[in-house]
């Protein structure tokens, strides 16, 4: 017990300095479960699951998606130079260039989030709660590559601190973090995340013709280092004629699912390889997280699969009234574009801001599957509609809640 | 019966062919998504007029004074005939329950045996603590250094002077124990070897039902029931609608039935009779469905049997209560009696004497040898594990890990326990151990691989395995308590303090007994149990 004494030496003063003394209680019940024993009051023997053990179970398969998004970031990025074509070709660049695009997202989410997190608590004096370990790990898979690191910050802040904190901390918040933050840059900075031009790293500021400018860090310390190794490096180029970074969405939208066919293949759809934010495209990963979520009970089966329920029946409803491309779109590839499934997996059945009953989780998913189509197919501006519709959704999940349980009592008061 | 799912079937089979064989004539240009809308228009009318015919068939048979809950009158087979298991052959003149909610924690350290002839307990004490509903500083009428015969008063409550709380063994009172505020915590008695019974004139059965109220309250037997809501000695007044008798514990490590009903198969069926001269309805008996009862229990008078086939806590009688006739609100009155408790009570009215001996399972892995033991009321702990522990880091436990009181050696087995639990106490550290736990925990989670070996025999500890933080993971309670109720509604109603809301949620139904399974599965590590009490404690101050 080695590193048990360290630990123990170097506990910070808890009075004279309770945000430190609340950051070593964080990183010290992350490496050492607690000695606490039950009260004797209550049970006496406790299961083995906690918050920590919960929320690590829903960032695992987020952590292999963030491999992939990484390198689909850099494989987008040298398909628009015309380099690279093949799935494998340059696939420690692709990977370098996307983790040199993701790893600062990452770290400045956690870093913002967990800070405001740590000092609430030191605040409130409490231990710091698990809520963010998902939050800081959805939010930089939810966001386009080349999102400025400030915005990012602001949002991260905006949506713990207005989204959480202010309703009492994690447990307590009406909406999902992660989304709020994304809500924010949305209808804060919308040219950060909207339009063809964002979804495709690198090129969001050139002029026509301009080539790529790769930076400091890449130009002065990369290249020098891949030099160094004799691999191939990064080399400026300018954008291929004719490149669109619009997403298969965006096409739909405006010219129909034909048109989708003519730029990407439904396997290139199926296995993610199309513009998009970071982590949202990878559909047998999301499935397979979805399921793992599903055997581990971490997540709500009945959220998903309502969910589903409701965005195919809506989808079939608007072919058959199709009035837009969007409409005409045959329902079953809605689900091949778009982030449907990682927001059904991830960010749906987020248990704080779902409905907690389980007659309300039916109605709470076939909403958010309803109106997510809905949005897709009407809104002019934006074709994605997740994000709106689960947040519209978390407002309402406790009226849900509160008429099934009212429906409870109400037997009960009728019985009597 | 299955004649209307029968023609359903073949209708929509039909139904289908007709749509493929319309969709071929009519050639590739035909919208499949129009046609499946048809088809579905035409299966929704066809079943419109199913389902209003079969209502009407119901109304009927309602009409014509059959129970239609019990006999199926309509065009289909209930969906319970088609999709769960098939009543076993024991239970199929009676009610039965097959309950799928709840979790079996498979501990280590079960009792198999009864240690006969060595009992070697000499000290037992009856506590106040252990009736809820009395003040905590009872008239004690006894005073070191008397002597008692089993039977005697030991004491009563000042405001309640008519129920006496008696000695459960002859002996000598070699102690009175105050606890917090001078309120009397224990009377001792130091047994005599050879037990002497104060003689009773028992009431005969027709007797009035004040007569026999005043003998129970007399002889002590009184204290050996239950009233519930709120889990208080019953008030002498309030009839109790129904009387409840689970006859078998779901609990970890609980004592087994036909150990306890071993020789006490008369006694308990006197306890039964005398039980059902005492309610308005019905004496109720809750039998483990899962294996053929014994003929004492199954064949009993004057009770109506009940079958609940599931994991705990299917052996709750609160669960049972909810099967069988819901407690309504706060002010309705029930009792419940435990199965031991019942025997007693036989007893006196067989035998004309207050006999407290009973069965105690000492289960637990830090015991060398987990057994049964006979002994009386009230035993002392530390003689019942005298020379069996295995381990001086250790919690002893009267009752079951769930829902037992935390003991000291000197302490005293609870007056309605029939166990002692002994477990390790879990005050390590463990590193990363939320994360990759070196030694196997009990969980529901499938995050532990437990659920791939559902016989594996746990040897818990008692960490709390994580820190308390607020309601975040929904639908675990759900998973484990088979009632209609939402248990974090009412958690958080209870915090609230918002007294309609709780009895709306059902509060009256529940003991601590039957929300113990929830607040150990609980992710957040929220004291369920605690806040029930609370809130039990809040409405029975309101009545």
């Amino acid at each position: 017990m080695g590193l048990l004494d360290v630990f123990k030496k170097i506990e910070p003063d808890k009075k004279k300095s309770p945000v430190l003394h609340t950051f070593y209680d964080a990183v010290f019940t992350f490496a050492f479960s607690p000695d606490e024993v039950t009260t004797g009051k209550g049970v006496h023997v406790r299961d083995g699951m906690d918050l920590k053990r919960t929320m690590i179970h829903v960032v695992l398969p987020l952590g292999i998606l963030v491999l992939l998004g990484a390198y689909n970031i850099g494989h987008q990025h040298f398909l628009a130079q015309g380099a690279y074509g093949g799935v494998l070709e340059g696939f420690g660049l692709k990977f370098l260039y996307g983790f040199i695009k993701l790893l600062p997202l990452i770290i400045v989410a956690n870093v913002v989030g967990l800070g405001i997190e740590i000092i609430t608590a030191a605040r409130k004096g409490h231990a710091v709660e698990e809520g963010f370990i998902v939050s800081g790990a959805l939010i930089p898979l939810i966001m386009p590559p080349d999102l400025p690191l400030w915005i990012l910050a602001v949002s991260v802040a905006f949506a713990v601190i207005i989204g959480k904190e202010a309703f009492g901390g994690t447990g307590m918040n009406i909406w999902n973090i992660a989304l709020l933050s994304r809500v924010f840059v949305f209808f804060a900075y919308p040219t950060t995340i909207a339009g063809d031009n964002v979804w495709v790293a690198g090129y969001e500021k050139l002029a026509p013709g301009e080539s790529t400018d790769y930076g400091f860090f890449i130009n002065k310390i990369v290249n020098p280092v891949l030099d160094l190794f004799g691999s191939a490096k990064f080399e400026a180029a300018t954008i291929i004629d004719g490149f669109s970074g619009a997403t298969p969405l965006s096409i739909a939208a405006k010219e129909g699912w034909d048109a989708v066919l003519m730029q990407y293949s439904e396997a290139q759809m199926f296995w993610g390889l199309i513009p998009g934010s970071n982590g949202e495209m990878f559909k047998p990963l999301i499935i397979l997280g979805a399921i793992f979520l599903i055997i581990t009970g971490i997540a709500s089966w009945r959220i998903m699969l309502s969910m589903i329920i409701g965005a195919a029946v809506t989808a079939m409803l608007l072919n058959a009234w199709g009035a837009s491309p969007m409409m005409d779109v045959p329902w079953f590839f809605q689900f091949y574009m778009g982030s449907f499934l990682f927001a059904m997996a991830f960010m749906a059945t987020d248990p704080v801001t779902a409905s907690s009953t389980n007659t309300g989780k039916w109605i709470y998913g076939i909403i958010i599957g309803s109106v997510g189509m809905i949005i897709r197919a009407i809104n002019p501006a934006y074709p994605e509609g997740w994000m709106l519709s689960i947040l519209f959704a978390n407002t309402f999940a406790a009226t849900i809640d509160h008429y099934v349980v009212q429906a409870n009592i109400t037997k009960r008061l009728k019985r009597a | 019966m299955n004649k209307g799912l029968k023609f359903l079937i073949v209708l929509a089979l039909q139904l289908t062919m007709i749509t493929s064989a319309s969709a071929q004539s009519a050639g590739g240009s035909t919208n499949g998504f129009v046609i499946g809308l048809i088809v579905l228009g035409v299966l929704l009318l066809v079943w419109a007029i199913i389902a209003i015919t079969d209502n009407l068939l119901q109304i009927e048979a309602g009409k014509a004074g059959i129970d239609t809950e019990k006999n199926n009158m309509g065009l289909f087979p209930s969906v319970k005939s088609v999709f769960s298991k098939n009543t076993p052959a024991f239970a199929q003149n009676d009610h039965f329950v097959r309950l799928n909610k709840g979790y079996n924690l498979r501990l280590e350290g079960e009792a198999e045996k009864v240690d006969e002839g060595n009992a070697h307990v000499t000290r037992f004490a009856v506590s106040p603590y252990d009736f809820r509903g009395i003040s905590p500083i009872p008239k004690v009428v006894v005073e070191v250094g008397d002597e008692v015969k089993a039977g005697d008063v030991l004491f009563f409550d000042k405001k309640n002077p008519d129920v006496k709380y008696t000695a459960p063994v002859s002996g000598e009172i070699v102690d009175i124990t105050r606890g917090a505020k001078r309120s009397i915590s224990n009377v001792v008695v130091l047994a005599d070897k050879e037990q002497q019974y104060a003689q009773f004139d028992v009431p005969s059965l027709d007797a009035s039902r004040e007569e026999l109220v005043d003998f129970l309250q007399a002889s002590g037997a009184w204290s050996l029931l239950n009233q519930r809501p709120f889990d208080i000695i019953p008030s002498a007044t309030a009839i109790p609608r129904n009387i409840f008798i689970s006859t078998f514990d779901t609990a970890p490590l609980a004592p087994s039935t036909h150990i306890l009903l071993d020789g006490n198969e008369e006694a308990f069926a006197k306890g039964v009779e005398v039980l059902s001269k005492l309610t308005s309805g019905k004496v109720h008996l809750g039998l483990d469905g899962k294996s053929t009862p014994s003929a004492a229990l199954s064949g009993i008078n004057n009770a109506e049997i009940h079958y609940f086939s599931g994991p705990h806590p299917a052996g709750n009688v609160g669960i049972q209560i909810h099967h069988i006739d819901p407690i309504k609100l706060c002010d309705d009155v029930v009792w419940t009696v435990d199965f031991q408790d019942a025997i007693i009570l036989g007893r006196l009215f067989k035998d004309g004497v207050y006999n407290t001996s009973k069965v105690v399972a000492v289960t637990g892995a830090e015991l060398n040898e987990p057994k049964y033991v006979k002994t009386y009321t009230g035993a002392n702990i530390g003689e019942l594990v005298k020379d069996n522990l295995a381990n001086d880091h250790i919690r002893l436990i009267s009752g079951d890990v769930y829902s037992g009181d935390k003991k000291s050696e000197d302490d005293f087995l609870g007056f309605r326990d029939n166990q002692i639990t002994v477990v390790e106490e879990g005050d390590n550290y463990e590193m990363f151990g939320w994360l990759l736990p070196i030694s196997p925990r009990p969980s529901i989670s499938n995050t532990f691989p437990n659920f791939l070996y559902p016989n594996f025999k746990f040897r818990a500890d008692t960490n709390t395995h994580g820190e308390k933080r607020a309601f975040v993971v929904t639908g675990q309670y759900e998973k484990v308590l088979p009632m209609d109720i939402y248990p974090q509604a009412l958690m958080k109603s209870i915090l609230t303090q918002d007294m309609e809301r709780m009895e709306g949620l059902g509060i009256a139904e529940l003991s601590e007994e039957d929300i113990a399974i929830c607040e150990f599965v609980c992710t957040s590590k929220t004291p369920m149990q605690q806040i029930l009490r609370d809130g039990l404690d809040m409405m029975r101050e309101q009545l």
